[in-house]
């Protein structure tokens, strides 16, 4: 997993709520066996019109956001599907923080183990927030090991975070490898199991 | 002081699969690990990028249900016309033979949609944790097991492992009550406790629901009600299992039999929450209150009874909902203050892991039965698994579809998400038992009203929403 340390960069305002999945990547680029690429399909219905013409008037596709490198947006972003290719198509598009007063649940977990940094903040700094990137002045810094998100005009905003989960995503550490780290505990705990819960070994 | 108190059932599901706690993060184990072509391949492919084996193949199993066509499936893989979804479907074939994974082919009679399967072959058992690379997983809950979907890195982590790395989340129990009028049943309260506590009111929590209601329910019903648990934002639902559980599950293929079906019922038959056991939370939903539901909108907490009218944008107070119920209303192709029964539709799909088992087929046949679909109506039913088409042909239940008009079609999850050729044209209307109407789900500018089974064949009959009430025998 790549790590997520600090980044300065363009945040477009997406101001919608419950923005679930199935517009974040539609199911027609769910077929690929890849992991890279999808940034093709990121808010495509959004994005495009239905000749395939980019919608110009959408933010992503207007010039001032070129680059953007945080999404923010409204309440419970990622609401629906488990599709991973959600946050690998916002990544894909170079979008690596999105910033919102609430993530639904599943989405949220992709995020982190993508190296998408997913802030919450409250809804009335997500407004402020949302307000000044419409003007002028789009950049943003958002610092993961301070836990603060600074606004075009200075502004800092404080947010919470997980601990096993900001360290992990300060180092792009891999989940596997540190579950396998406690390989003898699963082995005991499996042993165990197969004691108390025969019914559940499936013969060969 | 919740230390003293009784645990909830998710309490102790959780306690006896926890295997070690690292950093704060609790490593669970996982029972049974349900796998399809869509979540999975670059989950192997990451097996394979670091050399690592699938830990248990014995408490995974696979199936073809996402993008598969829902007709010449006997024809096999290779007959499949769209060429991404074909390699994705020949992915999934290498990566179970390559790991020795069990697997229901496309065309094998026990295949279907991954939330049919697993309960109908007897691999969902009580107070096991299941997870699937897929949202639905909450289906499973249905028999008293802690099941939710995940994404495709914590399938490869669940593959690597077979354990998932978690934090525990709150627990809220939804308590359903009073006898519901004819024709309305599980669907209609999942609809009713989405619209209760909102699509992202669930988020955090894991949700029991209780209730003589829910006792009432077959499994089937059950299963509808934790199916939809997601769509409230909660990642998990459950019910406490019971004697319709014991029943539902004795004699399934993979269930325990003889003496160990005894030790599995004696351990099942503890799984229940505690009297004292405190929740984080809790909502009442009265049954007997309940009109039949649809969607109206564009989110599964857009609910309203069939004899009620579109929303208008100025009843909600907060701006960013009155802005999406603007957006809804023109992509629904609705006015504020229409009779939803008015709506026409062009297309009914009753399906999907919500409402595709046989209980769900039968109550549709049964409105169905000895009428016609309306013209111009193109209706089609898709069982949830080969088992299931197999037994309402031998009730005869696809007579009566096809006598009426609707399309009898092959198993999987067909017009639900429309990764395969079942989709919505733009501005078509559908009348869906599946589970979100979220905007280009079913089709790019495709409209869809959830309701219920009977609700959809109702719909069919008119040519428009209408209300069950008026077709029951």
């Amino acid at each position: 997993m790549k790590a997520f340390t600090r980044l300065d960069a363009r945040a477009a305002p997406l101001p919608m709520a419950n923005i679930d999945t199935d517009q974040i990547i539609p199911k027609q680029f769910l077929k690929t066996v890849e992991r890279e690429g999808l940034s093709r399909g990121l808010f495509y219905d959004l994005r495009f019109d239905g000749d395939g013409g980019p919608r110009p008037d959408f933010v992503l596709n207007r010039p001032e956001y070129a680059g953007a490198g945080v999404l923010v947006t409204g309440d419970n972003f990622g609401c629906g599907s488990s599709r991973e290719h959600a946050p690998w198509a916002l990544m894909d598009f170079g979008i690596t923080c999105v910033i919102a007063s609430s993530f639904a649940d599943i989405f949220d977990t992709n995020c982190f183990q993508n190296g998408l940094l997913p802030v919450v903040l409250k809804p009335e700094e997500v407004q402020a927030l949302m307000g000044e990137c419409l003007g002028g002045n789009h950049m943003v810094s958002v610092d993961l090991e301070a836990q603060t998100v600074t606004s075009p005009s200075g502004k800092v905003f404080a947010f919470e975070i997980d601990g096993s989960r900001k360290t992990k995503m300060l180092n792009g550490l891999d989940a596997i490898g540190e579950t396998l780290s406690a390989a003898a505990d699963i082995d005991a705990w499996e042993a165990g199991r197969a004691l108390t819960h025969p019914w559940l070994e499936r013969a060969g | 002081m919740r230390g003293m108190a009784g645990k909830t059932l998710y309490d102790k599901i959780w306690d006896a699969h926890l295997v070690a706690e690292q950093d704060g993060e609790a490593i669970l184990y996982i029972d049974l690990h349900l796998i399809h072509e869509v979540t999975t391949p670059q989950a192997f492919a990451g097996l394979r990028a670091n050399r690592r084996k699938v830990r248990r193949p014995d408490r995974t199993l696979a199936v073809a249900d996402h993008n598969i066509p829902t007709e010449g499936q006997g024809l096999g893989v290779g007959a499949v016309a769209d060429e991404e979804a074909r390699l994705q479907l020949a992915s999934l074939e290498r990566n179970v033979a390559d790991n020795g994974i069990e697997f229901f082919p496309m065309g094998d009679i026990r295949n279907g949609i991954v939330h049919v399967v697993g309960p109908e072959q007897g691999r969902t058992q009580p107070g096991m944790t299941i997870v699937c690379g897929d949202s639905h997983t909450s289906t499973h809950g249905a028999f008293g097991a802690l099941a939710h979907g995940i994404g495709t890195s914590e399938v490869e982590h669940v593959l690597a492992t077979q354990t998932l790395r978690q934090k525990k989340a709150r627990n809220l129990r939804v308590m359903i009550e009073g006898t519901p009028a004819p024709g309305i049943g599980a669907k209609d309260f999942a609809l009713a406790v989405i619209g209760e506590i909102g699509t992202a009111g669930g988020t955090g929590y894991v949700i029991e629901y209780t209730g003589d209601t829910v006792r009432a329910l077959s499994m089937e019903g059950r299963m509808t009600l934790c199916n939809l648990t997601i769509e409230g934002g909660a990642r998990a639902g459950l019910v406490a299992p019971d004697e319709t559980t014991f029943d539902y599950l004795r004699g399934k293929p993979s269930a325990p039999k003889g003496g160990a079906w005894d030790i599995a019922l004696s351990s099942w038959k503890a799984l229940f929450s505690d009297p004292d056991a405190v929740f984080d939370r809790e909502v009442r939903i009265d049954a007997s209150a309940i009109a039949p539901l649809v969607t109206w909108g564009t989110s599964p907490e857009d609910v309203i009874p069939v004899t009620g009218v579109a929303p208008s944008p100025e009843a909600f107070p907060n701006p960013d909902k009155r802005a999406a119920v603007v957006r809804a209303l023109e992509y629904m192709g609705l006015e504020a203050g229409q009779p939803i029964a008015s709506a026409k539709v062009d297309v009914v799909f009753i399906g999907s892991c919500t409402n595709s088992r046989i209980e769900d087929l039968r109550t549709a046949a049964d409105i169905v039965r000895g009428r016609t679909v309306a013209p111009g109506v193109r209706a089609m039913v898709v069982p949830g698994s080969g088992l299931v088409k197999a037994q309402a042909e031998e009730e005869g239940l696809d007579e009566i579809f096809r006598a009426a008009g609707f399309d009898w079609r092959e198993p999987g999850c067909s017009m639900c998400l429309g990764m395969n050729p079942d989709r919505l044209a733009p501005g078509e209307r559908c009348a869906s038992t599946s589970n979100r109407n979220f905007e280009g789900r079913q089709g790019r500018g495709g409209r869809t009203h959830l309701m219920s089974p009977a609700m959809a064949a109702a719909a069919a009959l008119a040519g428009r929403i209408a209300d069950v009430r008026d077709y029951l025998r």
